[in-house]
């Protein structure tokens, strides 16, 4: 949608970029930017998604529910709930499943990673840098580009349906593993279409890098998870592009949620400044390049993108990088496939606290519940990526809009919707802790 | 009036997932194809374009929980022929109506640092509790071919041809073993509408009913029996009534009873959320 022009005085001088609902992104936002005299005096994404309070109702749910409950929360990303609630689970009783475990969790990864990356950078983002409203319209004039990527996201959306039974809230993940692992054949039979897509995936990431990118540089604190030895999913260290190193159990020692005043919203800050930091592709990216398949790291040596990156407008080419890592590491795991021992490991009884960071599509996702000694949540802590980004993200516009006033209104309205969807927002996920005033255009 | 050769198709959010309107976006297959067919003309989770009404068919996802929705509900069925319901949240108040049998202030609190920011209602409610709807489709999230089926259904004026039997017959169907009877889990699909292709009992676990509650399904009786038989708690059997579509009547009444059976019983309380 475009922005209405709501002239407070004539001229390019005074005026208000009001976005009163955000497209191509899931869930329901706002932007509100206000120049005055030639100076920007406010910029606001806001968040209109009514709250649905999940931390509240997984209070005196089993322990054993939580992955399908907050599953719930997300449909672009469930498996990233899903597997956060498990490993937080996992971390509160010990339980450490077999390494046929670890790989299959990790091929469900790559297949919510596909789906995800595959439906922003072709059908939310995309439109953006090319100039179309959608996908749908930007298919009359390059069908087979939008062809492309709806074949990639299909095959990402049928590694999770195999192993999870549905591609949106799979059935098949529980506390402990799964509750059947599929037969080989049914994985193999995927690996055909899974290299046709990794092909494709390779002249995606050349595609969005010829792509034209806005001018924008940031000193941004990065934070994403790192691994010994694989690019991160679910295990390892909490790490900062500033020094911080941390396990994931210290994250709550080391991040904190603020209230803003010019809005109602609840921002995700380190700790002790209360500054802001970044989630998500390019943070996961610029920390752990050394953790890319060497056919990633060739790819991005190609495009030049074997350095750090820090035009958030780039991130659709690093998002293309990460969909070609996850085909490159699916199809390594199907094709030297360990089958588990058993579909999960048993559940002792028993509580107490556990907690889980993951990397979902849009980055940190930080799990935290509390569970009495009958099995039951008392306490339930959920910090999704787009909260975290939020800050972030306004501080981008702001640097935006002051740099570019003298664009026209559209001109510049779509440049701040671009930017927005730069972070992929997922505002269902964000608001049932982020709340403001019901504010519509 | 027959409907136009290509509909205007719009879909609608309220507080939901946005799973079931992605459904339509996973349909990798048919979307260039099912965009030739009907004129999307307002679905903000794909598009900047979006065209005012008048609405040949308004798809629309999520439950209602804040006054303002209410209103913004009600101005989309004036513009809208057939209203299509799809999703758990839309037509049995989603998961977030968990706070229908508890205190609301109490939730917010547990979330929100200052909860009288909060603009919300006491309940999340289905559409069809405010306005007329032409249809609902089940699920959490709903099926994309069911979803497809209806859509194309509704754009060449027929009937969708969708079951509504309970999961069972799919299961059998599908020639899968029948965990409740052959391995003693707790399973819910005796009550459950089918849609989902039996998808739990094929993956080797009970159905925990995300498709809601299936017409003239026996909850009690098969409340009993898990009890019984299969080793299910009274707080069990008021969790499982009261997750995925717990607005759905049927399944309301069921825990109202366990919750009367708990008072009186005097272990009321144990189950959390409910007590």
């Amino acid at each position: 949608m475009t922005g209405k022009e709501i002239p407070i005085k004539a001229g390019l001088k005074t005026r208000r970029i009001d976005v009163g609902y955000l497209a191509r992104v899931e869930g329901e936002g706002a932007l509100m930017v206000d120049v005055v005299d030639g100076e920007l005096k406010d910029v606001q994404l806001k968040i209109f998604e009514p709250p649905r309070f999940f931390e509240a109702f997984l209070q005196g749910r089993e322990l054993t529910e939580a992955p399908d409950i907050t599953a719930r929360i997300c449909g672009i990303c469930p498996v990233a709930y899903m597997m956060s609630a498990v490993h937080a689970m996992e971390d509160m009783l010990g339980i450490r499943p077999e390494e046929g475990i670890r790989r299959l969790r990790r091929l469900l990864y790559c297949g919510e990673w596909i789906e995800s990356h595959v439906l922003h950078i072709y059908m939310l983002h995309a439109p953006d840098f090319l100039g179309f409203d959608d996908a749908i319209t930007m298919a009359r004039e390059h069908p087979d580009v939008v062809k492309r990527g709806l074949r990639m996201k299909k095959a990402g959306n049928d590694i999770v349906k195999l192993l999870g039974g549905r591609e949106i809230h799979p059935i098949n993940v529980r506390v402990g593993g799964f509750y059947k692992i599929p037969e080989v054949a049914t994985f193999t039979a995927l690996l055909d279409e899974l290299k046709w897509a990794r092909d494709a995936a390779a002249e995606t990431v050349l595609w969005t890098a010829g792509l034209h990118f806005p001018d924008m540089h940031r000193d941004y604190e990065f934070v994403a998870l790192r691994h010994d030895s694989d690019y991160p999913f679910s295990e390892g260290r909490i790490v900062s592009s500033r020094g911080l190193d941390i396990a994931m159990a210290q994250y709550p020692s080391h991040f904190s949620e603020r209230q803003v005043p010019h809005s109602n919203a609840l921002h995700s800050v380190r700790k002790p400044d209360n500054t802001p930091y970044f989630v998500g592709p390019m943070a996961r990216y610029n920390l752990n390049r050394d953790r890319l398949s060497s056919a990633t790291r060739k790819l991005a040596c190609e495009v030049g993108f074997d350095r750090t990156i820090d035009n958030a407008f780039e991130s659709i080419v690093v998002r293309a990088l990460e969909v070609f890592q996850a085909f490159d590491e699916a199809i390594e795991l199907i094709e030297n496939m360990v089958v588990p021992a058993r579909a999960a490991e048993v559940v002792p009884a028993g509580g107490g606290v556990g907690m889980a960071a993951t990397e979902a599509p849009r980055g940190l996702l930080f799990h935290r519940y509390e569970v009495g000694d009958d099995g039951l949540i008392t306490l339930a802590n959920i910090v999704p990526p787009t909260s975290q980004n939020q800050l972030t993200i306004e501080q981008d516009l702001h640097d935006l809009v002051a740099a570019n006033l003298d664009l026209s209104q559209s001109e510049l309205t779509a440049l701040c919707e671009q930017a927005i969807r730069n972070y992929d927002p997922c505002i269902s996920c964000a608001t049932h802790f982020l709340k403001l005033q019901l504010r519509h255009g | 009036m027959a409907m136009p050769a290509q509909p205007r198709l719009a879909v609608f959010k309220f507080a939901s997932c946005d799973g079931c309107q992605l459904s339509l976006l996973d349909c990798e297959d048919e979307l260039l194809s099912i965009s030739e067919r009907v004129d999307i003309v307002h679905f903000p989770e794909a598009s900047r374009r979006m065209l005012k009404g008048p609405y040949d068919i308004a798809l629309v996802e999520g439950s209602i929980t804040t006054a303002h929705d209410r209103e913004r509900l009600t101005e989309i069925r004036e513009q809208s022929r057939f209203l299509i319901c799809i999703g758990a949240c839309a037509t049995a108040g989603g998961l977030q109506a968990m706070r229908n049998f508890t205190d609301v202030g109490d939730y917010a609190r547990a979330v929100y640092p200052h909860p009288e920011y909060l603009s919300t209602l006491e309940t999340s409610t289905p559409i069809a509790d405010h306005v007329a709807v032409d249809y609902e489709l089940r699920g959490c999230p709903v099926d994309k071919y069911q979803l497809l089926e209806v859509v194309l259904a509704f754009a060449t004026g027929r009937r969708p041809q969708i079951a509504r039997e309970s999961v069972c017959m799919e299961c059998k169907a599908r020639g899968n073993v029948c965990v409740l009877v052959a391995q003693g889990q707790q399973c819910l699909g005796p009550i459950t509408q089918a849609g989902c292709g039996a998808l739990c009992p094929a993956y080797a676990r009970g159905c925990y009913g995300c498709f809601g509650v299936k017409e003239q399904a026996q909850v009690g009786l098969l409340i009993d029996h898990l009890r019984a038989r299969h080793g299910m708690t009274l707080d069990q059997a008021r969790r499982s009534l009261r997750a995925y579509n717990p607005a759905a009547e049927p399944l309301q009444i069921i825990a109202l009873e366990c919750d009367e059976e708990g008072a009186a019983a005097g272990s009321a309380g144990s189950g959390g959320h409910d007590g």
